[in-house]
C-alpha cells in the first residue's frame, strides 16, 4: 500500500459525488502500431487536479498507463501534457474548471511519443546544451578576489528568464517548432537571454554563433503561443524580440563600422 | 565577425515599417477619410495640398511611410505564405516575390513623389 499512501493523500478532499470521463491518449508500442484513446471513469474530488486523476486512474484504475510527474506543485515542470488541446502543466489544471468534460489528455505536441502520455526530449536537451547555458567568463578571477558582485538592477534584467522549468509547453504551443523541427525554440532562447542579460556572463558571442541564425532566433514570427502557455511567466516571446532587436544593432553595427566588429 | 544571416535586415525594415504604419496610417487615414469628407475639417483645394506635398519634409514622410509598410507587409507576407501555406520549398520564390514587389513599390513611390 506505499503507492495507496501517495494518491491518499490527495483523496482526502471531498468526493463531490460527480463523475468526469477522461479520454487518454494510449501507445503502447509492442502492443500497438497505431495510438488510441481510452476512456476512464474517474471520480471528481474537490480541489482535484487533471494529475490527481491521471493518479487515480494510475492506483485504481488502470496500472499500466505511463505518464511523467513529480512535484505536483508547478516546480518540476515534468507533468506538461495537451488537456482538451492546450499545453498545461496537469498539476495546475483544475478538473473542475473543465467539467462536464470528457477531459482528453494527450502528450504534449510536437515531440516523438515513447509511450502514452511520455515523449521524448532528446531534442530539446542538444539545444539546450548548445547555447551553453552557463556563466562564462574570459578569464575567471582568483579566488581570493571574492564574488562577482551584482546589483538588484542587474539581477532584474534577466532574473524573469532564470524562472523557466524546461515543461516544454512553450514547444508543444509553438506552432514554428511544429512546422520546423531545427528551430532551436523559445525555451532555450530564453534560457540563452538569461546568460546573455546577466552581468557576469561574457558568453554572448558563443552563444549568438548558434541564435543568430536563420534556425534561431531569425525563425520565430512572434506568434506569441510560448508566452501564453508558459506556467511560470518567463515570457519567451518578449526574449526572442529582445535578442532580435540586439542583434539587428550589432548587425547594423557590423556593416557600418566593418573594423570595429570582433 | 560575418553575419550568418541577412534576417536582421528585413526585419529592421519590418519592424520599422509596422511602427510608422501603426502610429501614421490611422492618423492619415481619419483626416483623409473620415474628418475631411465628413466636413469636420474644411477641404484644402487642389493646389494647396500639392504644394503642401511637394515640401522635401513631405516628401521624405511619404516616402518612408510608403516604402516601409510595403516591406512591413513583404516581410509578414513571406512567413504567411512560408509557414501558413507551407510553401518552404518555395521560400527563395517567395522572397524574390515580397521583397521584389515592395522594392518595385519602394521605386514608384520614388519616381512619383520626385516628379510631383
Amino acid at each position: 500500500m506505499a503507492v495507496e499512501s501517495l494518491a491518499g493523500n490527495v483523496s482526502e478532499t471531498p468526493a463531490t459525488g460527480q463523475t468526469v470521463t477522461l479520454e487518454v491518449f494510449r501507445y503502447r508500442p509492442e502492443e500497438e502500431t497505431e495510438p488510441v484513446y481510452q476512456a476512464y471513469e474517474v471520480p471528481v474530488h474537490k480541489d482535484w487536479v487533471v494529475l490527481d486523476a491521471l493518479n487515480h486512474i494510475k492506483d485504481h484504475l488502470d496500472g499500466t498507463l505511463s505518464y511523467r510527474w513529480s512535484c505536483r506543485m508547478g516546480v518540476c515542470g515534468s507533468c506538461g501534457m495537451m488537456v482538451n488541446g492546450d499545453a498545461r502543466l496537469t498539476c495546475a489544471t483544475f478538473v473542475e474548471s473543465l467539467l462536464p468534460g470528457p477531459i482528453r489528455v494527450e502528450p504534449l505536441e510536437n515531440f516523438p511519443v515513447v509511450r502514452d502520455l511520455v515523449i521524448e526530449m532528446t531534442d530539446f536537451m542538444e539545444k539546450l546544451e548548445s547555447v551553453k547555458p552557463w556563466i562564462i567568463r574570459d578569464e575567471e578571477k582568483p579566488l581570493e578576489d571574492g564574488e562577482y558582485l551584482q546589483t538588484p538592477a542587474q539581477l532584474a534584467d534577466f532574473e524573469q528568464f532564470s524562472m523557466c522549468i524546461n515543461c516544454l509547453l512553450c514547444y508543444a504551443a509553438c506552432p514554428v517548432y511544429g512546422l520546423e523541427p531545427g528551430f532551436t525554440g523559445p525555451a532555450v532562447i530564453a534560457l540563452a537571454q538569461r546568460y546573455n542579460l546577466d552581468s557576469r556572463d561574457q558568453g554572448a558571442g558563443e552563444r549568438n554563433a548558434v541564435l543568430d541564425t536563420d534556425e534561431g532566433i531569425w525563425q520565430c514570427t512572434l506568434v506569441g503561443e510560448c508566452s501564453e502557455v508558459c506556467p511560470k511567466d518567463v515570457d519567451p516571446a518578449a526574449a526572442i524580440q529582445r535578442y532580435k532587436v540586439s542583434s539587428t544593432l550589432q548587425w547594423y553595427r557590423n556593416l557600418l563600422m566593418p573594423w570595429s566588429s570582433k | 565577425m560575418m553575419k550568418r544571416t541577412i534576417e536582421p535586415f528585413w526585419w529592421s525594415l519590418f519592424g520599422a515599417g509596422g511602427t510608422l504604419a501603426a502610429l501614421f496610417i490611422p492618423i492619415t487615414l481619419f483626416i483623409n477619410g473620415l474628418a475631411i469628407p465628413l466636413g469636420w475639417l474644411a477641404a484644402p483645394d487642389y493646389e494647396n495640398v500639392l504644394q503642401m506635398a511637394r515640401h522635401p519634409l513631405a516628401r521624405t514622410y511619404l516616402f518612408l511611410l510608403i516604402s516601409l509598410s510595403f516591406y512591413h507587409w513583404a516581410h509578414r507576407f513571406r512567413f504567411t505564405l512560408y509557414d501558413g501555406l507551407q510553401l518552404k520549398h518555395l521560400n527563395l520564390l517567395i522572397a524574390v516575390i515580397c521583397y521584389g514587389g515592395a522594392t518595385v513599390g519602394t521605386v514608384a513611390a520614388a519616381y512619383t513623389l520626385i516628379n510631383l
